[in-house]
């Protein structure tokens, strides 16, 4: 479901607000980092060894506009600590975050790409950024949504 | 020197006694023994400045914003290498234009123009709202140029020691006094 909202409260002159709900389901089984929207895949367990304190996943939207080359909007986040179920299945969510582009760039935008990411936090040492090797394009409209439901 | 009985009273006496018996060529021998151990010091810390790019690679975390991965006290380094780009999800240290404290947050927004130009938002894993709160007044976005590095690696605890010090200067100087009169009376046999 993809939704273009003229916006009314961002700090800034009228930009393209949108809406997205997905579902995530993420199974984590043999390490293959790999992740597919809508569809069982991702498998996180192996990746909490010993020094594996917490996993920060984050699903973000890119894309590119007019206004700007690069645009990454963070929609939803979570913590997953070491001990708590590996196994993901969330149906029909809302972003968490509000999806504001910088400009009027998301309306008519058929490349909005949406990768799910991790950090990975140790008990000490490296932190590393990883991405999920799947991703899932959701295009937007080209007219504005009128109503405001939601 | 009141004459004391007892072991303890003795080796006082002995550590007094072999400061007095110190010439002044060995005291100036310990005074640049601990010059050298000071400067080799602050040359490792100006080293790390130059291979991080970072002006401060070393930073205590000082609040709770970012729990359950990072509490008060936890050590991070950073880096801040000018041509690693700025995106969603790293985990980048700030300081707000005017203020001196490091802020340690997440990135949340990412918008760059095609010559460059950063502009982005953050915000702590553990609070509810963004950051534009703690910007200054009529700032929406920060900019590469608040940066003071991004979070590479992190060890747990090690900086409380600076918090300590910090809240508890006595602390502090008699960490220095302690380690004053190490350098002073060690003598190498």
């Amino acid at each position: 479901l993809r939704k273009n909202v003229e916006d009314f409260t961002g700090p800034r002159e009228r930009s393209d607000l949108g809406f997205v709900t997905f579902d995530i389901t993420a199974d984590i089984l043999n390490g293959k980092k790999c992740m597919v929207f809508f569809l069982t895949g991702i498998h996180l367990q192996s990746i909490f060894d010993w020094n594996v304190k917490q996993l920060f996943l984050y699903l973000s939207a890119e894309y590119s506009t007019k206004n700007n080359a690069l645009n990454q909007v963070v929609l939803w986040d979570k913590i997953m600590l070491r001990g708590d179920n590996p196994r993901l299945s969330l149906k029909d969510m809302k972003s968490k975050y509000f999806f504001f582009d910088d400009g009027n760039g998301l309306k008519g935008n058929r490349n909005i790409t949406l990768t799910l990411s991790w950090n990975v936090v140790p008990n000490a040492g490296i932190l590393p950024l990883v991405t999920g090797s799947g991703h899932v394009s959701v295009p937007f409209p080209d007219t504005y949504e009128t109503t405001k439901s939601y | 020197w009141p004459r004391s009985g007892g072991i303890r009273g003795g080796a006082a006496m002995d550590l007094f006694g072999d400061l007095r018996r110190m010439n002044k060529r060995q005291l100036y021998y310990q005074v640049l023994n601990f010059a050298m151990i000071v400067s080799s010091a602050l040359m490792i810390w100006k080293g790390l400045i130059v291979v991080t790019g970072s002006e401060s690679p070393i930073v205590v975390v000082l609040s709770g914003s970012m729990e359950p991965a990072f509490h008060r006290g936890d050590l991070l380094f950073l880096t801040n290498f000018h041509d690693d780009p700025i995106r969603a999800g790293e985990i980048v240290v700030f300081k707000v234009e005017g203020r001196d404290i490091p802020i340690v947050h997440r990135v949340i927004k990412v918008h760059e123009k095609g010559n460059g130009n950063i502009k982005f938002l953050t915000k702590g894993d553990n609070n509810e709202v963004d950051d534009r709160g703690l910007y200054k007044e009529g700032q929406n976005w920060l900019e590469k140029k608040d940066v003071v590095g991004r979070a590479r690696g992190f060890l747990p605890y090690v900086g409380m020691v600076t918090i300590i010090m910090n809240d508890y200067p006595k602390f502090k100087y008699a960490l220095l006094a302690v380690m004053g009169a190490y350098v002073l009376l060690k003598r190498e046999s």
